[in-house]
């Protein structure tokens, strides 16, 4: 079955948020309201109960002058997720056109896919001790509906359908951009990771938008995937706390790198 | 744009914005507020035909800047001052769409003599007044009552000579002295903008509160409107002044005349002076042109206009359209024989104003006794807020008709009064000491109720109620006929004369059998009108008669209803998608006023011949001359009377509405009052002494407070509030719903990483603002968005504020409105909440 996915145009989006309560409708997700901390994202990162955000990141460059970027963030929907591989329950799964699911009633809240996604995309939720991310509605795909997000979006940025479709409609916006004004401009989703079911245009390249330029899934995981964890699987417990040091250390590193800075604007 | 162009409405309409070719966005936040407004344009971005560029102009980089193809910032409340250099440039470089200029405005005619204009004052100034006296400010007319004119426009008084000579002075240098703007930014506007003068392009201008509300807001719009009369872009598809509401139906509750001056239909209100004593002093005075006309009664006054009146315009019907009304609300009360009972309609007292401020200055005064406050929020969105809340306590009685408690319903609770600083200018109360008695009317959601709302572009679209109110909650139209019957019940059996308004009024809107709700299609039929003999639809309002025969509540309405197989049909009802021009009309959804026009003085979508379109243009021609059938046609409804033919003289007048027939790049007359063309004033409180004039402030606005105006050396930096995409007008909806508060939770206060180093202010923390009004706490959004402007030597610099936040909700915060002045624009007096002076400080 060809598979269906979600494209997101930068270049049309105005940041409303609109896809970010219609996910919480549609999921029905409370709100979680923190403090003002200085940048209109106001969500540093998706959490538990906020499965999509959308990114406001701020440049200032001599030639461009002040630029303000909008990335809507959530689950990539990986070709081959890094979630699935890891989970000790089988609690994820693909479907037939391209989602990762997870189904909270197999979920012993371990975590372990929270250290091993190259997005840091499945969030713990304590009060159920379980993690939780964006499903790409699933439930209202199969109902022959489009997801909540892109169903709401009013400047049309957010597009469901053929992947193969959106692709060539990505190819030719980005040939469109880079000959006005953008001459940076290309598709983030192609082929990272061996390709991800949800396309972006992007005006820029993709650390302006704060996406990995070349994510990559940990590397001891499909080493524990494929060959430890189906012998022996009381190994686990150790594999976790092995990917929890690996956590730990990357973000030691990421931190040194500024990426968590007062103010979030960069 | 009433005195330029006749109508104050939106000229085209939201999916028009796809037909542009450059669209100006000044003054207005479209991405955020206006956010279906920007899918439009963005299909304009995307359609090969159109290629759309978007040029934002504003002092704060918005998240409309973010996707515009051009950003040009600009110091709050220069507008003039940045629209001038356009005109200036238009007029220097010859770019002006001549042919479209010649024959559809009045650049040719001549004015007279006497007008001037000197060190930033038009002729007829009254210092002691502060007003003019508009005698000089008209055209000469010759022996036979014509206006003289000058076709090659070379007469020294014509109107191009002397606009050329007004903003001959309006040089790019000064003007981005004054504005701030980077002079290459502002020269791409100029060159982007004005290149819609070519004949196959159109550009849009699209504002806001942006331009509105300054004490020169009506001069900024008539700089808009000069702009694109000499660009040739008004009348066209992707072209006009689209001035987008700040709510969903703010153009409704204009049309139905929730503004004291006029009654609905755009028609001055009566007042309690001699000219407007009976119906026909009225109608002399509303109508265009009869002054001085000898006539002394309606049968008289009908022999006139069916002469014809020159320089009437299509007003020349005012007395059908009030007599119609006054049949619509008094039924068989008003007939011949007593005037219509224009006796019963209310006179307003001539020499007071009855706006915004004036009102809560008067209920500061103690000279109000009671207040319905419905779906308005005063505490919150009121200029001067602390001023407005103490002046809440004068009254004896409040009702509250919202769908929360909103700050202004829960005005007396100790929230209410705590202030983030002590500050001995502002008066507190405990809720002890407040005798105002509040009632309190739970409403019923937008969703929780049918009704029609008239969107920006004057499409007015029906609502079904999707959900039962929750709990008590009531529809307005529930409760304002509950309140009308409940009123007739009071007065019942009374023989006072001054009771028979509420008496003889008519109110018969019972809905079905069994149902509480009233019938809100039997509203529908009184507005749009009938025919008194057989209760059927009066098709539209040229069918009107002011001899009684037909009623209607407002004649713009007028045709909105009509009988199809014996079947009563509300148009805004219609709901079919076909859109046979491909230019986005869709002329069976919903309806527009008037008369279904979706794109009003459609006429100017051709050439003067009233059938060529304008050279490379010919998919925008919206109607056009049928000499075979002998009158308009076309894709929309024509803006013009379909038998005006070429043979007749009014045949290249497309601007009915105004008694000219053409448009008015000169306002003559006193149409506005501040001046007949835009000049430059500083805001009431500005960091910089003039440059262009030796005027700081509009010299006509009215001062309320002079004690409250705030100096440069104690506030040196400029302000203005707005709104977010988050939250809605005053945020009593938006900051209850758990969803919304969570994405713009807190008070904001925007500021440059230039001002915040120098007030020591970190980025997520508390900052104090204060004006001579009052304080608050904000937290700070340092920003790169926010830069310091360059004027000349100085440095200013401009902070923003949210004006959406208060005590109650799940997101609070202090009311940005306890800053604001009380001044308005001298014309419309929308208050100047855009540009005026603070000072900072870390909390």
């Amino acid at each position: 079955m060809a598979y269906l996915t979600n494209l997101y145009d930068s270049s049309r989006c105005t940041a409303c948020r609109g896809c970010q309560v219609a996910c919480k409708n549609w999921n029905q997700l409370p709100a979680v309201i923190e403090p003002f901390r200085g940048n209109y994202q106001t969500h540093e990162d998706t959490n538990a109960d906020t499965f999509t955000i959308v990114k406001m990141i701020e440049t200032e460059d001599p030639v461009d002058g002040v630029i303000w970027n909008f990335l809507k963030y959530q689950c990539m929907h990986c070709f081959d997720p890094a979630c699935l591989k890891v989970c000790p329950r089988d609690a994820y799964t693909k479907t037939s056109w391209g989602a990762t699911v997870h189904d909270p009633d197999k979920c012993i809240g371990c975590q372990y896919c929270t250290y091993a996604c190259p997005f840091e995309i499945p969030k713990y939720r304590k009060r159920e001790d379980i993690t939780t991310k964006c499903t790409l509605c699933a439930d209202r795909v199969e109902e022959g509906l489009q997801p909540a997000c892109a169903a709401t979006c009013a400047p049309g940025a957010l597009m469901f359908g053929n992947r193969n479709e959106l692709l060539q409609y990505a190819e030719d916006r980005v040939k469109h951009l880079r000959a006005n004004g953008f001459p940076r401009a290309t598709i983030y989703g192609k082929m990272e990771l061996g390709g991800l079911n949800k396309l972006y245009v992007l005006t820029d390249t993709p650390d302006k938008f704060g996406l990995p330029v070349d994510p990559k899934v940990p590397g001891q995981i499909p080493f524990w995937k494929d060959w430890v964890q189906p012998y022996i699987g009381w190994l686990i417990p150790l594999a976790l706390a092995g990917s929890a040091t690996s956590f730990v250390t990357t973000r030691i590193l990421a931190n040194k790198h500024g990426k968590h800075d007062e103010g979030g604007h960069e | 744009m009433s005195p330029a162009f006749g109508r104050g409405a939106m000229t085209n309409h939201m999916i028009d914005l796809k037909n542009t070719n450059v669209a100006l966005i000044m003054g207005s936040n479209i991405a955020e507020n206006h956010p279906i407004g920007m899918k439009w344009l963005t299909e304009g971005r995307l359609d090969p035909k159109r290629q759309t560029k978007i040029i934002h102009v504003d002092p704060r980089f918005t998240r409309t800047s973010a996707v515009s193809d051009l950003y040009c910032p600009m110091r709050s409340g220069t507008d003039i001052a940045f629209l001038g250099g356009m005109i200036n440039y238009i007029l220097e470089n010859d770019l002006y769409h001549k042919e479209y200029v010649l024959n559809y405005t009045n650049i040719s005619y001549i004015i007279k003599d006497e007008y001037g204009f000197e060190d930033g004052l038009f002729s007829g100034y009254d210092e002691s007044k502060r007003t003019y006296d508009f005698g000089s400010w008209g055209y000469q007319y010759d022996a036979d009552g014509k206006i003289m004119t000058d076709e090659t426009l070379q007469h020294p008084r014509c109107v191009y000579q002397l606009l050329k000579k007004h903003f001959s002075r309006y040089d790019v240098d000064t003007v981005c002295r004054i504005t701030g703007s980077p002079k290459n930014k502002y020269l791409q506007v100029l060159d982007i903008f004005c290149s819609t003068g070519e004949p196959n392009k159109t550009g849009t201008i699209c504002y806001a509160m942006g331009i509105t509300q300054h004490t020169v807001g009506s001069q900024n719009v008539k700089a808009f409107t000069i702009v694109q009369l000499l660009l040739g872009n008004m009348g066209r598809p992707g072209g006009g002044i689209n001035a987008l509401r700040g709510e969903n139906n703010v153009q409704g509750a204009t049309d139905m005349a929730l503004l004291f001056h006029i009654i609905p239909g755009y028609i001055s209100s009566p007042t309690n002076t001699e000219d407007n004593k009976d119906l026909i002093s009225f109608i002399r005075k509303i109508t265009p042109g009869a002054a001085k006309l000898p006539f002394n009664n309606l049968n008289e006054f009908r022999e006139i206009v069916k002469q014809g009146i020159p320089y009437s315009g299509w007003k020349v019907h005012s007395s059908k359209w009030v007599v119609s009304l006054l049949k619509a609300w008094y039924g068989e009360a008003a007939n011949a024989s007593n005037d219509f009972a224009y006796h019963y309609l209310p006179k307003r007292d001539a020499s007071k104003n009855y706006s915004h401020i004036a009102l809560f200055e008067a209920m500061y005064r103690g000279e109000i006794e009671g207040l319905f406050v419905n779906g308005t929020n005063p505490v919150v969105g009121g200029p001067n807020a602390n001023k407005e809340q103490e002046a809440l306590t004068k009254l004896k009685w409040m009702v509250n008709i919202d769908l929360w408690r909103t700050e202004t319903a829960d005005f007396w609770t100790y929230p209410g009064w705590d202030r983030a600083v002590d500050n001995p200018n502002v008066n507190t109360y405990a809720p002890t000491n407040i005798g105002t008695e509040v009632f309190f009317l739970p409403a019923a959601a937008v969703y929780e109720k049918e009704g029609t709302a008239a969107q920006t572009g004057r499409w007015v679209q029906f609502r079904w109620k999707g959900a039962d109110p929750v709990g008590e909650s009531k529809a307005d139209l529930w409760i304002y006929d509950e309140l009308g019957k409940r009123l007739k019940q009071l007065y019942a059996g009374s023989n006072r004369p001054e009771d028979e308004p509420i008496l003889n009024m008519t109110w018969e809107y019972e809905g079905h059998a069994g149902e509480e709700e009233p019938d809100i299609l039997k509203v529908a039929h009184e507005l749009c009108g009938f025919h008194i003999a057989d209760g059927t639809p009066v098709e539209g309002f040229a069918q009107l008669k002011d001899d009684g025969s037909t009623a209607c509540g407002n004649w713009i309405y007028c045709g909105g209803t009509t009988l199809k197989d014996g079947k009563f049909i509300y148009k805004p009802q219609l709901r079919e998608k076909d859109d046979p021009s491909g230019l986005g009309l869709f002329p069976n959804w919903g309806w527009a006023w008037p008369v279904n026009r979706r794109v009003i003085y459609n006429r100017c979508s051709v050439q003067p011949d009233g059938v060529t379109p304008w050279p490379g243009d010919e998919d925008r021609r919206l109607v056009w001359w049928d000499a075979e059938a002998g009158g308009w046609t076309g894709w929309d409804v024509p803006d013009f009377i379909k038998s005006v033919g070429p043979d007749n003289p009014a045949f290249k007048d497309p601007f009915i509405m105004r008694p000219e027939g053409k448009a008015c790049i000169f306002a003559a007359d006193g149409s506005l009052i501040d001046g007949p063309l835009p000049e430059h004033y500083e805001p009431w409180e500005s960091p910089v002494p003039p440059v262009l004039n030796k005027q700081s402030l509009n010299p006509v606005a009215k001062v309320w407070e002079p004690d409250k105006k705030g100096t440069s050396d104690k506030y040196p930096i400029i302000a203005t509030t707005y709104r977010v995409c988050e939250h809605w007008q005053s945020g009593s909806l938006t900051r209850n719903l758990p969803w919304l508060a969570e994405l713009m939770p807190d008070m904001l206060i925007e500021l440059s990483e230039e001002l915040a180093k120098e007030k020591g202010i970190k980025n997520g923390r508390e900052v104090i603002i204060s004006t001579t009004r009052g304080d608050i706490k904000a937290i700070a959004c340092v920003t790169k968005r926010f830069k310091p402007f360059v004027l000349g030597d100085d440095i200013v610099h401009q902070i923003g504020l949210l004006w959406q936040f208060g005590f109650k909700g799940y997101a609070k915060g202090d009311i940005a409105n306890r800053l604001t002045p009380h001044i308005g624009d001298a014309n419309t007096m929308c208050p100047e909440y855009k540009a005026w002076l603070c000072d900072i400080r870390r909390a």
